[in-house]
């Protein structure tokens, strides 16, 4: 089987399985599941924003918590204000789109390199996290929409149809905007990626000197790499302030933007199917070890009730382990199973 | 006279408390051959990396056909013609051999042309073979005619060519030879090479470098019997062998 045709089948079959997804779930199971897995959705959207980012274009950004956060915020604030989604939902893409363009010019036309771009990344969600955590005060209002600090704001409307104020989505209706916005943001990736710019950003992953001298400028191409991830990310946040109708700022806090370093690197870099399976894979395994409290004594009880040690432990021996991440190294198997018999192939 | 297509004026470059290249003026018509040459340190490299804008000179300026484009950007310069291949072979080892031509090629072709033009440098620098290959994979030699095939993709007027013979085998120095020579057919070259007879079969006219400065200009004969070069070049050579 050549590599094009093996492609072709990888991509049929992420769309029978996404759209089993979207057609199955509401009809086998309960709502609480549905509900679950609308969220695994949307962080999955989410997950997909730091793949490319990270993965093709090679920007490791530590903040991208940051942009998600915006999106959801913004979504809340304007939402708040204005009552009707359509604007708010185009706000909440635009604002942390924007916001990641001025931040990555100056990151990359100052020629920041990369181990200061994850620190000032990081650090700019950090900021973002005490300041909006300390506004609890009435004084903190845009419009009428409280700010709420470390209380949140709550009872965010939920998104209308487009124009129609009165056509509000309901819990199963997210759950299929959730699951066809991921469905559509994986076809979408691949289809920038197969592009001139797409093949162009990992080029520029691969050897940034070589790309250079070839003519291509790395500042443009990584900072709209940077945008439409940030882009991404706050369409995934404006999701996840719709999913609860709520937002507080552990959005923009370290766990949060950790978690979604994790995913990418459990699930594999330079992959888009991995992250998704990382995202969903390791929130699952959270809410489980969150929800059954484990049987034994005290001792186990506390061990496998540490979340936090367990994902940990779980990111350390990938690290150690599966470096690549889970679907590079099975691609790498299959890859040694299949060549020989197919011979030269794409 | 015409305008030379490549010129430098007062070229100097000091690192700190180090002059790694001072006061080089150097001329190079369109379609010329030039070889390079000089001991280590002498400051090829350098002077290459500011022709191509990797660095940006302390002093001097650079002439691209009369233009000035010292201090501008390496992927301007590049827009305007140059293309390098370094010293270690700079690729895309991640992606395959078709991939890296092909991202070269895209810069100057759009669609189907692009493929045909991939086709055609595969053909060319004898990788059709090992097209789906990932670059990184390849033997030295192999990677070596990638990046020139990458280089040539974006049909430069101006080829800068650091050392495109190490490390290779006698056969593939050969062929090298030839791809110089058909290089030169249509494109101005500058080869900075050590191997003498690398550079005795390509070469018309040898610049010899030594401590940052250029220090004799020559056809090759000249220079081969040359006492002061033979005294800072090939004499150390001749000793160290």
């Amino acid at each position: 089987m050549s590599a094009r045709a093996l492609n072709r089948l990888g991509l049929a079959l992420v769309a029978v399985v996404g759209l089993a997804v979207l057609v199955l779930v509401p009809r086998l199971f309960d709502l609480d599941v549905v509900l679950n897995v609308t969220v695994y959705m949307i962080m999955a959207v989410l997950a997909l924003s730091l793949a490319l980012v990270w993965g093709f274009g090679g920007i490791l950004c530590f903040g991208q918590s940051a942009f998600f956060g915006l999106g959801a915020y913004t979504y809340a604030i304007a939402m708040i204000n204005i009552g009707e989604s359509t604007a708010p939902l185009i706000l909440a893409i635009l604002v942390p789109a924007t916001f990641a363009a001025l931040l990555g010019y100056f990151i990359f036309y100052g020629r920041i390199s990369d181990v200061y771009l994850g620190v000032i990344t990081l650090t700019v969600t950090l900021i973002l996290f005490n300041s909006i955590n300390s506004t609890a005060g009435p004084e903190f209002h845009i419009g009428s929409a409280k700010l709420g600090g470390f209380n949140g704001v709550p009872g965010i409307p939920s998104l209308n149809v487009p124009f129609f104020k009165d056509w509000q989505i309901d819990l199963e209706g997210m759950f299929y905007l959730s699951t066809a916005s991921l469905i559509l943001t994986y076809f979408g990736l691949r289809a920038l990626l197969a592009s001139y710019f797409g093949r162009t950003i990992v080029g520029i992953r691969e050897n940034e000197q070589r790309a250079q001298l070839l003519g291509y400028d790395p500042r443009i191409y990584k900072l709209a790499t940077f945008t439409i991830g940030a882009a991404l990310a706050g369409y995934a946040g404006c999701l996840f302030a719709n999913w609860g109708n709520f937002v507080s700022p552990t959005i923009f806090g370290l766990a949060q933007s950790a978690q979604i370093i994790i995913w990418v690197i459990v699930g594999g870099r330079g992959t888009l199917i991995g992250p998704i399976l990382g995202c969903v894979g390791i929130q699952w395994l959270t809410a489980a070890l969150g929800a059954n409290a484990p049987s034994g004594d005290a001792g186990w009880q506390a061990l496998l009730g540490n979340v936090p040690l367990i994902l940990g432990a779980i990111l350390v021996a990938f690290v150690l382990l599966v470096p690549k991440g889970i679907v590079p190294t099975i691609g790498g198997l299959e890859a040694l199973l299949i060549r020989p018999r197919a011979g030269a192939s794409r | 006279m015409s305008v030379p297509l490549i010129e430098t004026r007062g070229l100097g470059m000091r690192f700190g408390g180090v002059l790694a290249v001072r006061d080089v003026n150097f001329a190079l018509g369109e379609g010329e051959l030039r070889c390079l040459i000089g001991p280590n340190g002498a400051g090829k490299s350098t002077f290459f990396k500011m022709l191509t804008g990797q660095l940006k000179p302390t002093s001097g300026t650079v002439l691209l056909r009369g233009e000035d484009v010292t201090g501008a950007e390496p992927h301007d310069i590049a827009r305007r013609g140059v293309g390098i291949k370094t010293q270690v072979p700079s690729v895309f080892d991640g992606l395959t051999v078709r991939e890296n031509l092909w991202l070269a090629a895209s810069r100057m072709h759009r669609g189907a042309r692009v493929r045909a033009a991939v086709d055609a440098m595969l053909e060319r620098v004898g990788l059709s073979a090992v097209a789906s290959r990932l670059v990184g994979q390849l033997a030295h030699g192999q990677r070596q005619w990638v990046e020139l095939g990458v280089v040539l993709s974006t049909d430069p007027d101006l080829v800068l060519l650091d050392e495109p013979a190490a490390g290779m085998t006698d056969q593939e120095v050969l062929r090298t030879v030839e791809l110089v020579r058909y290089i030169n057919k249509t494109k101005a070259l500058i080869v900075v090479e050590h191997d003498m007879q690398f550079i005795r079969m390509i070469a018309t006219k040898v610049t010899v470098f030594n401590q940052g400065a250029v220090l004799i200009e020559d056809n090759v004969e000249a220079i081969m019997h040359n006492p002061t070069v033979r005294d800072v070049y090939l004499g150390k050579q001749a000793a160290a062998a």
